[in-house]
């Protein structure tokens, strides 16, 4: 208790309060949370988008340890650079994040992302997943998830909102030979925490991909984010698992239940007929189905490449 | 002692004396022998920098930020669509005030592709915030690698630099270059040590924030007027070095050619070695060289053309929409401003690596000796 008493001491983390981020918001507790692993010896690369705009409105920032913002999509670029001059400089105790929302991720900053990870610095990519552009007024990106409905991808007199599976970016990262690669998310601090502190125990490129619900794109009261993040593990709409080394685990295995407890309840699926929520109930058993094959298998997954 | 050597290695060797620290490359023509020679230069191990090969230019320059903002002297080259690329991010590197220093070799812009020299590339990023030097020959393209960076880390500059030469023309050609002993450089030049912003974790800086309007406007309002004073330091660096080196280039900023006649030729880049050569053979004609393009010489240009009866402004770059140069109404304006009674006329040449020969530059002479306001387009005749 006295452990937890202290993390939440304000004056210890090193996100400080009085950033403009939403009630709410779950990538800014991604963001206090992944601090608290990498501790000071750190720089963050960030993209631009929500928790860039609303952490450094000038002159004032939420930020205790170096940071750096140059454009939407080359936070992996720049944290390149970064770490290479780090390590002339005989810093390379200096632990080096990239950090990007998923469109900054996913999609307008995947090539900065698949190149700096290909060349192998030595630095950390942590994408917050909030499942569309949301800085920019919740528009689709490729990890938004089949059926929800957004402002480009709207539900309406013929469509029930996105209609293409969300991006599988984890699984690219693998492609790319990384010793480390995870998926977390904000309800799981602990997991989300260790895999940073794992993660940063390997030379070169690691990333690890971390759900953060957005109460205000989502759809859902600014109380729950954690709720709606701990129902997409739970359902398996969200799937917890590490690789390392090539070895795929799953590191939460939960009796999932029915993934419509995870779309009710957030206004981006209220569209959705029993047909999509069958759709995706069978995406999600499918899924998993692999999903325990490969862990129970030896297969390893950079011998593949 | 000179050698003959080609002009991207003469470069190569220049930014080799300047000991860049990081330098993240991506090949693209006519600048690609630039990162091959870098590259074996440290494979040899004759140059102590990180080289990051990185998987397109959008990201060299994102690199190069990187480095730069961490303190270290960072170094990337490109061309033509490489640069266009970059764009977005040669904002920003002149925005955040780094001392970065890039090689344009100049190229033209696609559509259609083409790989040739004009200076379309460079001119298309004249409102960045970036210094911009534009060399006749790869002697100057040496001397002005070496005194760039001091330029650009100049505590009253803090602004990155290019440093543009003709593609082909230039990069491509075998010439005889001094190039500089290292210690010499070394003297000139000394070790780069950034003072106020870096990142560090001994001393944790937000860099690169959001900004409202009103301190949005304020940093750009600082921004122009700090381009503005650099001309000072780029004439007080190019003095410095012409002294402990011995070699200048005009007075740093513009290079006066016979200019005491009655008609001017402006241009810049390497077409200036074929116009000297037709100054040379009448008693009409001067050239003005303009060397600095950013910031714009505006005094030096009004007290060098003021008196003119003519002045032709040559350019390689079109502005689409204005149906002449760029530096055409930039001319204009020096002119008008300095109550000038001057003719002035534009000619477009040298474009996607069209030749420009003596018999060109004596042609367009002869044509518009006796106009105002005629912009003509060389070459480009469908039936040529």
């Amino acid at each position: 208790m006295s452990e937890i008493t202290k993390l939440n001491d304000p004056e210890k983390e090193l996100i400080a309060p009085g950033h403009r981020s939403c009630a709410g918001c779950g990538a800014i507790i991604a963001i206090r949370e992944m601090l608290r692993a990498t501790g000071k010896n750190v720089v963050i690369c960030e993209a631009t988008g929500c928790m860039e705009v609303t952490t450094t409105p000038y002159p004032e920032t939420s930020w205790k340890v170096p940071w750096i913002h140059v454009l939407f999509e080359n936070a992996a670029s720049v944290a390149s650079g970064v770490r290479e001059a780090l390590d002339k400089k005989g810093r390379k105790d200096v632990t080096v994040i990239a950090l990007g929302g998923d469109g900054g991720t996913v999609d307008i900053g995947f090539r900065a992302m698949s190149g700096a990870m290909e060349r192998g610095h030595n630095i950390l990519y942590i994408c917050y997943d909030n499942e569309a552009y949301m800085n920019t007024g919740v528009q689709r990106s490729g990890a938004t998830p089949f059926g929800a409905s957004t402002t480009t991808s709207p539900a309406g007199k013929v469509s029930f909102g996105k209609s293409e599976w969300k991006k599988n970016v984890p699984m690219i990262a693998v492609a790319h030979g990384l010793k480390y690669v995870a998926t977390a998310s904000i309800a799981y601090p602990e997991d989300f925490q260790n895999k940073i502190k794992k993660a940063l125990t390997f030379k070169g490129g690691k990333y690890i991909h971390v759900h953060a619900p957005c109460p205000v794109g989502w759809g859902f009261e600014s109380s729950k984010t954690i709720k709606v993040a701990k129902a997409a593990v739970e359902t398996g709409m969200w799937a917890l698992y590490e690789v390392e080394n090539g070895n795929f685990k799953l590191t939460m295995k939960p009796n999932r239940k029915p993934v419509k407890e995870y779309l009710t309840g957030q206004k981006r699926f209220k569209q959705l007929k029993d047909e999509q929520i069958s759709e995706i109930q069978e995406h999600i058993d499918r899924t998993w189905k692999e999903l325990e094959k490969l862990e129970s298998s030896d297969v390893n997954l950079l011998s593949i490449l | 002692m000179k050698t003959v050597m080609e002009g991207s290695n003469a470069v190569a060797h220049a930014i080799r004396l300047c000991k860049p620290e990081v330098m993240a490359m991506f090949p693209i023509t006519p600048s690609t022998h630039i990162p091959e020679n870098l590259a074996q230069m440290v494979a040899d191990g004759d140059l102590d920098a990180k080289l990051i090969t990185v998987e397109s230019e959008f990201s060299a320059m994102s690199a190069t930020v990187g480095a730069s903002a961490t303190g270290v002297r960072a170094f990337t080259a490109t061309s033509s669509q490489g640069l266009a690329l970059m764009h977005e991010v040669v904002y920003a590197a002149a925005g955040m005030r780094l001392p970065i220093v890039t090689t344009i070799v100049n190229r033209a812009l696609s559509a259609p592709i083409n790989i040739w020299n004009d200076q379309q590339d460079t001119i298309s990023e004249r409102d960045s915030g970036w210094l911009q030097i534009y060399c006749e020959t790869n002697q100057e393209a040496v001397d002005t690698m070496i005194q760039a960076y001091k330029i650009a880390e100049d505590k009253r500059v803090l602004l990155p630099v290019f440093v543009c030469m003709d593609g082909f023309i230039l990069s491509h050609t075998y010439e005889p270059v001094d190039i500089p002993e290292q210690k010499d450089v070394d003297e000139f030049l000394p070790p780069y040590k950034p003072e106020h912003a870096f990142l560090d974790p001994d001393k944790p800086m937000t860099m690169g924030p959001f900004a409202y309007p009103k301190p949005y406007a304020a940093m750009r309002k600082e921004l122009s007027k700090d381009v503005m004073k650099a001309k000072a330091v780029v004439k007080e660096v190019h003095d410095e070095f012409a002294k402990k080196f011995g070699r200048s280039y005009g007075n740093g900023i513009i290079e006066e050619y016979k200019n005491d006649r009655p008609i001017a030729i402006v241009a810049m880049g390497s077409v200036c070695g074929t116009i000297k050569e037709v100054v040379d053979k009448r008693d009409d004609v001067g050239l003005v060289r303009v060397r600095c393009y950013r910031p714009f010489p505006k005094e030096e240009l009004a007290k060098a053309l003021k008196d003119k009866e003519n002045v032709i402004v040559f350019e390689k770059n079109v502005a689409l929409g204005l149906n002449s140069g760029a530096m055409y109404p930039e001319i204009k304006d020096v002119l008008y401003s300095a109550g000038s009674k001057a003719r002035v006329n534009n000619v477009i040449g040298g474009i996607g690596g069209i030749d420009v020969t003596k018999e060109n530059v004596e042609n367009f002479i002869e044509r518009l000796k006796d106009k105002e306001g005629v912009v003509e387009f060389l070459g480009g005749d469908p039936n040529e």
